[in-house]
């Protein structure tokens, strides 16, 4: 009797193990992993993108789809998660110097683009970046601008402009850097005009020495908490990106008067949507991508993830500028021109191993002191 | 002296529901804001009951809880059983510090070696996936067990050991002795170990975050994903929402605790016996 019930249990456990692993079925599973909150969800009557795609595809190809969506917090998360080997997603949208690094270690599939004819709307200034300098992995899925966001009602107007904001005594006590190294260090070396992606050890001491003297005008170092920080008026001096200040309008206090500017050196992302490796479906994700890019979805997330969209469609669109504001397309959307050079010029790339290790013992000795 | 010893207290009790204070006071607020109060209105409870995503997170999260709760309180009452029967003393210690091994192990050790398991013993299946539902299921049932076990044993030892033999003196097979004489006198210390079980499934965060696989995502691993943007607060409803059902059982429970009831009229009954000596 014992024997029978531990035989069972165990086949039972095994069984549970292996569930899911087997397909089949009629219904075709896509698994698509992405930035939380980073998708039209159907929210604020907005657009459900993945309920959306499930109807169409079922319309168009008269098979069901189901979309597994699930989420990540950091690219370094989604790296981990998918070199462990114990899952298998079939579209991912890390950012970019993620793709480069998934790119030279051989986890990206090439995109067959017979089965994406909406790339054409991807504005061509998104051609030939340095983390896919062919074309041949990614279909860009946001981009943005680092800005810095200042309280109009504490802030001299004289004083804006550059980074020096950021170095200005005036404002004592008044100023956020970030916590995290990669972006607290590329205020200073754009601030000076170094090459953020540099090796050499001097260039990160001066921004270090940068970074030391900006330290006692620092209020403190912060990531998300910058929004709360922000709106209620306890700082008025912050860098942060372009689409975040929205939401910071969106919920500021009374007495509080948000306002953006570019500097003229500034670190720039772009999150593309690639297949992985571990894909079941490539045919899938293909399309999955390409109704991604076509006009609506594209619009509602655009509207939704309120961050700059490189699809000509979106950013073209008269309801979607009506939408947005005039305010908002001119921050989001700065002049196109010379785009892809200013990116491979000073968007921010993966440091080799030693120079990120040199740079995190850096910071180290920032926060301490 | 009192006076001091009340406003500690009171420091206690502001330190521990402040902050749960804010989050409910902030999850009716009309504007998305942590700081500034705009007005009274139910539009993030609206948002959160339409949000597919994170209601599918929560069922994930209730399932997987009610079921590693179930599973692990039967294994570990069973396990706990056996224990107390062990008549080898070595034998018995040896298997009470290997069974508060997970308890003891930091929840980050437990979570990789899960992990790493279930991945060798996928590929060695040829899986293209070894984590989903179930995989998630055995790392929870791992680490609620200890805890169902704490529970028991003690129960166990504190029974009459001539309890379950006079059970089948009178005829009891040794099954039905168990299941007639034996559970309901530990039946505290179960019942102790699966709410200690649900709710330590139900927040548990990093194990299950190295063990969750594609598909399957219960709500801390929702919440902590979108501090890319901010949290919403659809995520302050839910917390609210979730304190609120958790206080009512827990009220509830309270009130039917046949213990906390004669442990109340013993406490009544010694004071009516003092006084009456007083006097």
């Amino acid at each position: 009797m014992k024997k029978i019930i531990a035989l069972l249990t165990a086949v039972l456990l095994l069984s549970a193990l292996l569930a899911g692993c087997g397909g089949g079925g009629k219904t075709l599973t896509l698994n698509v992993y992405n930035w939380g909150e980073y998708i039209s969800d159907g929210s604020e009557d907005s657009f459900n993108t993945v309920r959306e795609f499930e109807k169409w595809y079922q319309e168009t190809y008269g098979q069901k789809v189901k979309v597994n969506y699930t989420t990540f917090a950091s690219n370094e998360d989604m790296y981990a998660k998918l070199s462990s080997g114990a899952v298998s997603y079939d579209v991912v949208v890390p950012s970019d110097y993620m793709i480069a690094r998934m790119r030279e270690n051989g986890m990206l599939l090439e995109l067959n683009f017979d089965n994406i004819p909406n790339y054409e709307y991807i504005d061509k200034s998104f051609r030939g970046l340095y983390y896919d300098p062919d074309n041949k992995y990614t279909v860009p899925y946001t981009y943005g601008v680092t800005g810095i966001i200042y309280d109009a009602n504490v802030v001299d107007e004289e004083d804006v402009g550059g980074w020096e904001l950021l170095w200005n005594d005036h404002y004592k006590g008044n100023i956020l850097q970030f916590n995290n190294s990669r972006d607290a260090f590329g205020t200073a070396m754009y601030k000076l005009g170094l090459d953020v992606n540099s090796t050499d050890r001097d260039v990160w001491n001066q921004a270090l020495a940068e970074l030391k003297a900006q330290a006692p005008l620092v209020k403190s170092y912060v990531m998300d908490e910058i929004y709360n920080m922000m709106e209620s008026g306890e700082a008025a001096i912050g860098a942060y990106y372009a689409g975040d200040y929205f939401t910071m309008i969106d919920a500021q206090a009374d007495g509080v008067d948000l306002r953006f500017y570019y500097p003229e050196r500034t670190n720039y992302f772009v999150d593309a949507m690639c297949i992985p490796s571990c894909c079941q479906n490539k045919e899938l994700a293909e399309i999955f991508i390409n109704y991604m890019l076509s006009p609506e979805p594209a619009i509602a997330n655009a509207e939704f993830i309120y961050y700059a969209c490189p699809n000509t469609q979106v950013f073209n669109n008269d309801d979607y500028i009506q939408e947005m504001g005039a305010e908002a397309m001119e921050i989001l959307y700065p002049p196109m021109s010379g785009f892809s050079s200013l990116y491979n010029q000073y968007a921010f790339r993966a440091l080799d191993e030693q120079t990120q290790d040199y740079v995190n013992s850096l910071w180290e000795s920032l926060k301490i002191n | 002296m009192k006076r001091a010893s009340k406003i500690y207290t009171a420091l206690v009790m502001v330190f521990l529901f402040a902050p749960i204070a804010i989050l409910l006071v902030f999850s009716f607020n009309d504007a998305k804001s942590l700081s500034v109060f705009s007005g009274f209105s139910l539009h993030w409870y609206r948002e959160l009951f339409r949000d597919d995503e994170t209601l599918k997170a929560v069922r994930n999260t209730l399932v997987l809880a009610v079921s590693a709760a179930l599973i692990s309180t039967a294994m570990g009452t069973a396990a706990a059983v056996g224990m107390n029967r062990m008549r080898n003393k070595v034998l018995r210690q040896t298997m009470d510090s290997v069974t508060n091994i997970p308890m003891i192990n930091p929840d980050i050790i437990t979570g990789i070696s899960l992990m790493l398991m279930f991945v060798f013993v996928g590929r060695l299946f040829g899986a293209a996936t070894s984590l989903n539902f179930g995989t998630m299921l055995i790392a929870h049932i791992t680490f609620c067990l200890p805890y169902v076990i704490l529970q028991v044993l003690p129960k166990l030892q504190q029974m009459d050991k001539a309890l379950p033999e006079a059970a089948m003196d009178l005829g009891c097979t040794p099954l039905r002795a168990f299941f007639k004489a034996e559970l309901p006198e530990i039946m505290p210390g179960v019942i102790t170990g699966l709410i200690m079980a649900f709710t330590l499934s139900l927040d548990d965060f990093v194990i299950s975050y190295f063990t969750s696989g594609n598909g399957f995502q219960t709500l801390p691993i929702r919440i902590y994903n979108m501090t890319k943007k901010t949290v919403t607060p659809k995520m302050y409803a839910l917390a609210t929402i979730i304190f609120f059902v958790i206080l009512t059982l827990l009220l509830i429970s309270n009130l039917y605790d046949e213990d906390e009831v004669q442990k109340r009229r013993a406490a009544r009954q010694i004071r009516k016996a003092s006084k009456e000596a007083k006097t």
